[in-house]
């Protein structure tokens, strides 16, 4: 195995566990690879063989509604075989440690594994385990990463702007807590978006914000000066029980998207989100169901983009 | 082997399109499949009828041998700006080869809608290599052809197609 656990030894995806280390040719070719799924979408028969006889199992160790759907649609439009498992509910709450959930689920012949986990690494501890015939899609762990939602978003981006080279892009919100946003950095900065922004109070920002090269704003409207795209995190409700933030009132006030503050991005700008939203906290209803807004598209192209990565995945060799 | 022994692909495109010409119908549709058999279409469509509809179809998704080879090609978006259903669909490709390609094309047409008819117009013929019970009903040329070599229509970048033999 290279240095990348992700790629195998002719450098192509084995595992999709983050974007980060991930070459912009690979992300370029899922890009593309997706507009072609896009296409079967409006077929009538929202179908194609590839996975036909593959066994996907979707292992959710923590709810997700809309994530777990998107994947399981993607896997059915491929023909896969797709099996679903909430396993707070089983048998983690029986004591079976991870790995033996997963060995178990191996020997009844899977092929890949969709993860969702709470504990960051998740993912790759078990693609770290798994036979090299198996693929570990990454659907979000911890903190860490969810390269699907980061794909999906950079899809919606070159839909509606065409290139990447002549961006200016802001993300606002719990950056902290976002994996989301650390997956949205690292494909925005391969891809080539030369200005990258920041826009968040100070306790809700990690320390190592330049490394990764973003600039850093507090101040919502001189952050969204001039951009091409905003993307509006989720402020999730669990963090405003910590001294983090005063209120979710307090919180629209300054950094809640309105009309009135996206006015100082470009007249063309789009507005992004990952869902699910938090009406009147992060976003104000007018704008997420404004002109600008492309949070729906985001949604619908999530299922190409989640296509084109299975089958990518399943087409390469361990 | 060199080109030379390769006849020139505007002639056989012409002649392709005098064979295909009796059969033109209002009911009538050109699809190209991807990359070769679109630049085809494109080059045919002036001279079978500029009115009808024509679109272009990839068929990465339903290819045999996905599980060999993978998805590494690049996928090029299918495009079908018509109705399926009940057409009479001309089918365009550059070489008729072991036939799994038109196999492909033909499950993936069908996932669009039930078409009246299709039939298969090819520049090359490769005699005596069929894998599958598949037959051109217009061909430019029938050629029997090495097994170590290929044949591919390439685009130059005037827009001039040509063909070509590769030892493999």
């Amino acid at each position: 195995m290279g240095a990348n656990p992700q790629l195998n030894a002719q450098g192509e995806l084995q595992h999709l566990l983050t974007i980060e280390g991930l070459p912009r040719s690979l992300l370029i070719h899922i890009l593309d690879t997706a507009e072609g799924f896009v296409a079967v979408n409006q077929q009538e028969v929202r179908k194609v063989p590839l996975l036909r006889g593959k066994a996907i199992f979707n292992l959710f160790f923590e709810p997700s509604t809309r994530t777990r759907t998107t994947f399981e649609i993607a896997a059915k439009r491929l023909s896969a075989d797709v099996i679903n498992l909430n396993i707070s509910a089983s048998s983690q709450s029986k004591g079976e440690t991870l790995l033996d959930t997963v060995d178990n689920l191996a020997a009844m012949q899977a092929d890949m594994f969709v993860v969702r986990h709470a504990q960051s690494g998740a993912a790759h501890m078990i693609a770290r385990h798994v036979a090299p015939h198996i693929h570990v899609v990454n659907a979000g762990d911890g903190r860490h990463a969810h390269p699907t939602q980061g794909l999906l978003d950079m899809f919606t981006i070159r839909k509606y702007k065409g290139e990447f080279h002549n961006l200016r892009v802001a993300i606002v919100g719990d950056v902290l807590h976002s994996r989301v946003a650390r997956s949205q950095i690292h494909a925005l900065t391969t891809l080539g978006v030369p200005e990258v922004r920041v826009i968040a109070p100070k306790t809700l920002l990690p320390g190592d914000m330049r490394q990764m090269g973003v600039q850093v704003y507090h101040d919502l409207a001189a952050g969204l000066h001039d951009v091409d795209v905003v993307i509006i995190l989720r402020l999730q409700n669990e963090r405003m029980r910590g001294a983090r933030l005063p209120s979710s009132q307090e919180y629209f006030k300054y950094y809640g998207l309105t009309a009135e503050k996206l006015a100082h991005a470009k007249a063309d700008a789009i507005v992004m989100h990952p869902g699910p939203m938090n009406r009147g906290v992060e976003i104000d209803s007018a704008v997420a169901d404004g002109k600008q807004s492309v949070i729906l598209p985001q949604v619908t192209f999530g299922i190409a983009v989640r296509m084109a990565v299975m089958s990518i995945l399943a087409g390469n060799q361990g | 082997m060199n080109n030379l022994s390769l006849p020139d692909a505007d002639t056989l495109i012409r002649q392709l399109a005098d064979r295909m010409l009796p059969d033109i119908t209002d009911n009538s549709v050109l699809v190209g499949m991807h990359t070769g058999g679109v630049w085809a279409a494109e080059k045919l469509h002036p001279l079978l009828n500029p009115d009808m509809p024509h679109g272009s179809l990839d068929i990465s998704f339903y290819r045999d041998d996905f599980e060999k080879i993978g998805l590494h090609t690049q996928v090029k978006p299918t495009r079908l700006p018509f109705e399926v259903e009940g057409r009479d669909i001309l089918l365009v490709d550059d070489v008729l080869f072991t036939g799994r390609s038109v196999r492909a094309a033909m499950n993936a047409l069908f996932d669009y809608g039930r078409p009246q008819r299709i039939r298969l117009a090819v520049l090359i013929d490769r005699t005596g290599d069929r894998q599958l019970p598949i037959a051109a009903d217009y061909a430019g040329l029938a050629l029997k052809v090495p097994g170590t070599q290929h044949i591919h229509l390439i685009r130059q970048e005037d827009g001039q197609l040509m063909l070509k033999r590769v030892d493999l």
